[in-house]
């Protein structure tokens, strides 16, 4: 019988297994008993577990569990709670006029803050985290503004955005490349004359002649002293202030193969209060009208 | 004889042992192999997934190629800062026609789930080119060698069939088209209907702004489509899932 080949040790007194090797015996010690608890306990946790919430894959979804859970509905709990006390005055900003709205309005301190944070998540990225723009992604900072600095005009250029293809009520205009129209020495001439516009050192007999393009194919847009057109989105040409550069050798890129800056439309994105959040905080950076 | 003393039956005859092994492991095989013959019961039914354009799938290639994953999840989770940061949580049917998909694991840059229709394609552009010069704290590699990389369209009706291979439904008509769909989707001024038929909601766009079609075009038209197939407007997800 099995039975009658358990062995101890002589020196320790524990059980053997009964294998030998040259005389070395092995030891059956067994586990010590915190441990082996400790694991009997995980092993009813994990049958309590499985019955609890969702675990085990059946045909077409997994067992639901006693308690219900779902990440889903936690997430939509836990945004509707975030909601819920912000409702009073997110309703309050929803169906504010914002240009009468006072600034100790709780709505409008309530926006600038919410704005902070919706302009950090979309907006940082193209205008930068403190809005101060790169090449080609305008400055918020400035009053220079190229579709208007209003909370009406800021507000639609959020909504609807620039030159996309996505929304029908898009900002929209298009730079000829005068590349394909103008001659060199024209569009030379013509670089010449934006330079004395905005009071670079340049070349003043190529600018008076420059001033002759300029009036023929610039003005229209640009207006004739250069100071720009909202409507258009035309940039002023005689400030300082330059989107893609104001050097000679940028100015003449931009004649040539013209600019065609997108911002896309937060319409689809962002409710509501987030447009008009994002709206007051972009007006209150320094440059708002 | 206790039963633990019965367990020496088994180490005794290798045979047993095998057999009785055998038996033990595949309770773990069964839990984890099973499910996956009836996965398609338990993907739920979202409208508006398709496959990926040829452009995208190269795009794609690109994507995994340069590691894109090592830095960028693809995997919103739902929890509430991720949502009203990155928009709607992630769905499975949303990667199921990706092999392997790109959720990734860590993020050292932000995630891209939803990174479609965000951005300019001259944004992307100007990012891949050199990524402080829009994001100065970003510590993202420059990528402006996708500018210069030509890309062939040798291959791509073969990538197509490959994925067909492993289950992505791309029909014949969109494998014969292949090679049009990946030239006419970087091609403004191209027809792009039957394009836009085979792939509904596909940017068209001349990406990278060259007349060349590069692997810049193929990652951006990838960028763009991300995350922008599901209507959540129309779509409600099930609660319980």
């Amino acid at each position: 019988m099995m039975e009658d080949r358990t062995e101890h040790d002589p020196v320790t007194g524990t059980e053997t297994t009964g294998h030998n090797w040259d005389g070395i015996q092995e030891l059956n010690t067994p586990l010590p008993r915190w441990w082996l608890w400790t694991f009997y306990l995980t092993i009813i946790w994990g049958i309590g577990y499985c019955i609890a919430y969702p675990a085990w894959p059946l045909i077409d979804r997994a067992t639901p569990g006693l308690l219900g859970y779902s990440t889903r509905a936690e997430v939509e709990a836990q945004i509707e709670a975030v909601d819920a006390r912000n409702a009073d005055v997110a309703a309050r900003l929803a169906s504010a006029d914002l240009a009468t709205l006072g600034r100790n309005d709780p709505a409008y301190h309530y926006g600038v803050a919410g704005g902070a944070a919706v302009f950090r998540a979309h907006c940082s990225q193209c205008h930068g985290a403190g809005a101060a723009g790169a090449l080609g992604y305008p400055n918020l900072l400035d009053d220079d503004w190229l579709w208007g600095g209003t909370l009406d005009a800021i507000a639609a250029t959020v909504r609807h955005g620039i030159r996309n293809d996505t929304d029908d009520d898009a900002r929209w205009s298009e730079m000829p490349a005068y590349g394909e129209f103008l001659e060199a020495e024209q569009i030379a001439a013509a670089t010449e004359f934006v330079l004395q516009l905005s009071g670079q050192p340049h070349d003043s007999q190529l600018a008076t002649s420059g001033a002759t393009v300029f009036a023929e194919e610039c003005a229209s847009c640009h207006m004739e002293a250069g100071t720009g057109d909202r409507e258009t989105g035309a940039p002023d040409l005689t400030d300082a202030i330059w989107l893609y550069g104001g050097d000679r050798e940028a100015i003449t890129e931009s004649i040539t193969n013209s600019r065609f800056g997108v911002m896309p439309a937060w319409g689809p994105r962002l409710d509501e209060v987030e447009i008009k959040a994002v709206t007051l905080y972009v007006h209150q950076l320094g440059g708002g009208e | 004889m206790s039963t633990i003393s019965k367990h020496r039956i088994l180490e005794r005859s290798p045979t047993l042992l095998l057999i009785f092994s055998l038996l033990v492991v595949s309770v773990g095989g069964i839990v984890e192999i099973a499910p996956l013959f009836y996965l398609e019961n338990t993907i739920e039914d979202v409208e508006g997934v398709r496959p990926y354009s040829p452009l995208e799938l190269a795009g794609r290639d690109i994507y995994v190629r340069e590691g894109c994953y090592v830095c960028h999840s693809q995997m919103i989770r739902p929890m509430r800062d991720e949502v009203e940061r990155y928009g709607h949580y992630s769905l499975a049917a949303e990667s199921k026609y990706d092999h392997p998909f790109q959720w990734g694991s860590k993020r050292t840059g932000p995630d891209l789930a939803r990174v479609g229709g965000r951005y300019s394609d001259a944004w992307h552009v100007d990012h891949f080119i050199d990524p402080q010069s829009v994001v100065p704290q970003s510590v993202m590699p420059k990528y402006a060698f996708l500018a210069d990389a030509r890309l062939e369209d040798e291959l791509i009706e073969d990538l197509l069939a490959t994925h067909r291979l492993v289950g992505v439904p791309y029909t014949d008509e969109m494998l014969a088209e292949a090679r049009a769909d990946f030239h006419a989707q970087a091609d403004p001024d191209a027809d792009t209907d039957g394009l836009l038929e085979r792939y509904p909601g596909a940017v068209v766009s001349n990406f990278d702004g060259q007349p060349e079609l590069t692997e810049m075009d193929a990652i951006i038209a990838y960028m763009q489509m991300l995350g922008t197939l599901v209507d959540f407007s129309t779509f409600t997800p099930d609660e319980t899932r």
